[in-house]
């Protein structure tokens, strides 16, 4: 299970972004989480990566309890959750090609020698030719350059999934072959996911359950008014 | 049609801008290779002692013997001039890539841990900056022997402060970046974030920041040798020859005091006009709105 308990989260503790958000994602499960922009989707989400410490309220990662965030938490932790951002461009270092973009996950938690398997296996997956391989992110479309970044994702072959807004920079073929990758790798590990995301017909039709905004942070609305 | 013209003109601006800059990388690399090329060459090239006492030629104006004149010795001062070139740069690139290295080392570790780490760190360097850094020098030369290296421990010591203040700043706006999120969910620890991909991002302001404080540092040599205290007065450096230069000066002899001077100031202006040239190229943004 992923879990989010009450989290309350932001980035000036005066004036929280997320107010009691409660949401559960049971393993191999699809939820999708609607909302408005600027309502701090991205922010739930980057708390369920384990990426920003809430201010209060915790997150249950498969019954263990996180305390840590960021670099802090365990790296077993962190590796199990899969993160795709909404913005290519910003969430690819633009030094790295995107090979190493990919392998950087593997090297980084010492599995070197697994890299040219994996990469070329993943490259496959994700659709990238070898060609695009040795570009970097300057030299590819926005598509191809979110193809990467879900490769990368899945490099370390995560417990669970957080696309954070995943396709909306993307044209409709590109999305929907990234969701495919998505759900055939979920078919075949079992991995559960949380999409975040504005576009209703997207989410009902990719999640086993879509929740709204609103139901998740029972409390912020009556806040608001 | 307005736009069209307006895009042109755009245009050969744009042209214009870089033809100029083109001409100041071309001037400045050529003194600059000018300068490198005379200290590194005519010691070991032109076998003339330039510590050889003639005091029949005191003090002579320039003249095809003597391009710059003698000084008060009869040494020749193209000679002294080159040599004290060499000692002053020796010190400018030494003490300033030291000074790079320890603000870079400061400003990234403050930067990336962030927290209390930055804020005791930072509060730190403000503390220190608030001191003349001319004054903390001349305390730190004060406490070795007259010498080159004290000069360059001094200078490096009171100059890294700016270079750690760019250093963190840019690592505290690469830090927010989704690209580091991506890095730290894929169990990157916190060392290889700083090193692999936020250091690599700040380099080329750090490498700018160092290459803007190699004349920094040779005025800083100059004015501790020029106050007495920096390099001891038989070895030539510009500084030392300034100072020596003084009394002629007010007797009417220009000469002592202008060519070292000169040699102060075009390799200054050199390193200037090609830290302009390089500043305009790793701009990100002045680069999006060239891509637009």
């Amino acid at each position: 299970m992923l879990e989010l308990r009450e989290v309350t989260a932001g980035y000036d503790r005066r004036v929280p972004v997320v107010r009691n958000a409660t949401l559960t994602v049971a393993p191999g499960e699809a939820v999708g989480l609607l909302g408005p922009s600027g309502c701090g989707k991205s922010t739930l989400a980057r708390v369920a990566a384990l990426l920003h410490r809430p201010d209060s309220g915790n997150v249950v990662l498969d019954g263990a309890p996180v305390h840590r965030y960021r670099h802090r938490a365990p790296r077993a932790q962190r590796t199990a959750i899969g993160v795709v951002f909404q913005q290519p461009r910003l969430s690819a270092d633009p030094r790295l090609r995107l090979t190493d973009l990919i392998a950087e996950p593997l090297r980084a938690t010492g599995r070197r020698s697994s890299v040219p398997e994996r990469v070329a296996e993943l490259a496959d997956t994700v659709g990238l030719t070898p060609d695009l391989l040795t570009r970097r992110p300057h030299e590819v479309s926005d598509g191809q350059l979110q193809r990467a970044c879900l490769a990368r994702a899945l490099v370390l072959r995560p417990r669970w999934l957080v696309c954070d807004e995943m396709t909306a920079m993307l044209d409709a073929s590109t999305t929907a072959a990234l969701v495919r990758v998505v759900e055939d790798y979920r078919t075949a590990t079992g991995a559960g996911l949380l999409a975040v995301g504005h576009d209703r017909t997207l989410l009902n039709r990719w999640c086993d359950r879509t929740v709204h905004w609103d139901t998740v942070t029972p409390t912020a609305t009556e806040a608001f008014v | 049609m307005a736009d069209v013209t307006a895009v042109q003109a755009w245009r050969s601006h744009g042209a214009t801008r870089r033809s100029t800059h083109t001409l100041r990388l071309r001037v400045s690399a050529a003194l600059i290779a000018v300068t490198v090329l005379a200290v590194l060459l005519v010691p070991p090239l032109v076998r003339l002692d330039q510590q050889a006492v003639d005091l029949a030629a005191k003090l002579l104006p320039p003249s095809w013997a003597h391009p710059f004149g003698t000084d008060d010795l009869g040494r020749d001062l193209l000679l002294r001039c080159v040599y004290g070139l060499r000692v002053s740069l020796l010190v400018g690139v030494v003490a300033a890539f030291t000074a790079t290295l320890i603000g870079t080392a400061v400003g990234a570790t403050a930067g990336a841990l962030g927290g209390w780490a930055d804020r005791t760190v930072m509060r730190l360097v403000d503390t220190l900056s608030s001191v003349p850094h001319l004054l903390l020098g001349i305390f730190v030369v004060a406490m070795f022997r007259p010498g080159v290296w004290p000069v360059v421990i001094s200078v490096a010591l009171t100059h890294w402060l700016s270079t750690a203040r760019i250093v963190r700043a840019e690592v505290l706006s690469l830090r927010s970046r989704p690209h580091i999120d991506a890095a730290v969910s894929g169990g990157a620890s916190r060392w290889r974030v700083t090193v692999r991909h936020l250091l690599p991002g700040v380099l080329p302001q750090a490498g700018l920041a160092a290459v803007l404080m190699v004349p920094h540092a040779m005025w800083h040599e100059s004015a501790l040798s020029f106050l007495g205290l920096g390099l001891p007065t038989h070895t030539a450096s510009l500084g030392t020859l300034i100072q020596g230069a003084r009394g002629s000066l007010l007797a009417g002899q220009w000469w002592p005091t202008l060519f070292p001077g000169l040699f102060l100031i075009i390799p200054t202006l050199a390193v200037a006009g090609l830290a302009g040239v390089w500043r305009e190229r790793i701009n990100p943004r002045r680069r999006s709105e060239l891509m637009l």
